[in-house]
């Protein structure tokens, strides 16, 4: 095991120098990472090889020794993700080690034909293992990533937004399940204490079905919202889904429903004593305007 | 002991609960707030939990208890200022409160109290110089 450890302390910079060379301009992306800063990842790797070999056991990088060489590839393979590597090009940066390596052990171990199968046996399995590190990392950075976006997503997707002194909308668009209800609903009641409303108008023109399993999310909501003292609108009802929420026999009779959201903000509106008229000067001047022709036609 | 106190506002009794509530306060309150709209004749309760962070099922059916009570006595009850996350809380323990009227302030409960009738209105109102 320890003749590897050897064979690449023996000639690491030879094998780094040919290393370089054999990625290539594809693998190298000079555009991503500087020259230097990749010399000095191979080094590190081939420091931490050379320290993962010396500890024994080669063919098995799950082993504490190779926790070194582990945990910079699993750092690098994740920045790189990030940098917008491709996985072929992070994989390939530990696999084109091979041939540098398998050189300089054919130089080492000319003489017996054995010896020699058996370390580049040896170094192959080690090279996938951790070639194999290299792509899991990057994975699963990815994942993180979609992850990450796929929260932002739920927040970004669900604003309240205020129409008019003490009167929320909260136009819902997609599919509302159980977490998305929870954020919705976190977000909805906060609001309502932070702008101190009486009423909020879920306006569910977005969502494309309505089932029990949303009705029952939606009705949650309102109970909440009550709980606390405000009014919840439903509005945006398709001709559809009242015809489904009638059909599933779904209990919407305490809950305020409207077809478009205009019709529940005047609805809101009137519940808080307020009406809206169209300003009498303005209906004036038009009949002004309307009347101006008019008179000098007559005259 | 200690107590929750039951404050006279005109017509109506005003209840700031800013303590952790157990067994034994609560069956206090309950028996305090009957009393006093039998002996004062309140014609509305304000329970105000703003100050409320934690909510158990228990907390929830004494709400709900002393609404009922209060109904019974010819008293309207409003919750006041609950939490988000006492909301949500009742919610999901499935406790919608049914016969209980809420408001967001006590300001707004007031409000709704006041609006509720002209049966609220005390005799001092009626003194006043027509506008």
């Amino acid at each position: 095991m320890s003749d590897l450890a050897e064979i690449i302390s023996r000639n690491q910079d030879q094998i780094r120098a040919d290393w370089i060379r054999t990625m290539g301009k594809s693998v190298q992306r000079p555009d991503l990472i500087s020259k230097t800063e990749l010399d000095e990842q191979c080094e590190t790797l081939l420091q931490a090889i050379v320290a993962g070999a010396k500890g024994g056991d080669s063919a098995n990088i799950r082993n504490a020794g190779w926790s070194q060489a582990r945990e910079f590839l699993e750092g690098i393979s994740a920045s790189r993700a990030r940098q917008g590597f491709s996985p072929i090009e992070v994989a390939t940066f530990v696999l084109s080690l091979k041939q540098p390596l398998f050189a300089a052990i054919r130089q080492d171990l000319a003489r017996g034909q054995d010896k020699l199968f058996e370390a580049i046996w040896t170094a192959t399995e080690l090279l996938d293992g951790l070639a194999l590190v290299t792509t899991e990392a990057y994975i699963a950075t990815r994942e993180e990533l979609i992850l990450r976006q796929q929260q932002e997503l739920l927040e970004l997707s669900t604003p309240v937004v205020k129409l008019w002194d003490g009167v929320l909308a909260l136009p819902i668009i997609g599919t509302l399940d159980s977490a998305r209800t929870q954020v919705v609903m976190e977000n909805l009641l906060q609001t309502v204490v932070s702008t101190n409303s009486r009423f909020a108008i879920i306006d569910i023109t977005g969502v494309p079905t309505v089932d029990t399993l949303v009705a029952q999310h939606l009705l949650k909501t309102i109970t909440a919202a009550r709980l606390m003292g405000a009014e919840c609108i439903v509005s945006g009802v398709r001709p559809q889904i009242a015809q489904t929420i009638v059909h599933l026999g779904i209990n919407l009779e305490d809950v305020m429903t409207r077809a478009n959201l205009a019709d529940a903000f005047a609805l809101a509106l009137q519940m808080s004593g307020r009406t809206v008229v169209r300003k009498a000067s303005l209906a004036a001047e038009s009949k002004g305007i309307l009347a101006g022709p008019m008179n000098k036609q007559e005259s | 002991m200690e107590r929750i106190p039951v404050l006279r506002m005109g017509s109506l009794l005003l209840i700031t609960i800013q303590v952790d509530m157990h067994d034994k306060l609560a069956l206090q309150l309950q028996d305090d707030v009957t009393t006093r709209i039998a002996e004062w004749g309140s014609k509305g309760v304000l329970i105000d939990i703003s100050s409320l962070e934690i909510v158990d099922s228990f907390i929830g059916r004494m709400l709900a208890n002393i609404a009922a009570m209060s109904r019974v006595l010819g008293a309207e009850t409003v919750v006041v200022g609950m939490q988000p996350a006492v909301a949500i809380t009742l919610v999901e323990l499935g406790m919608s409160l049914p016969g209980v009227r809420t408001a967001l302030s006590v300001e707004a409960g007031m409000e709704l109290l006041y609006g509720a009738g002209a049966g609220f209105r005390t005799g001092s109102e009626d003194d006043r110089p027509e506008a």
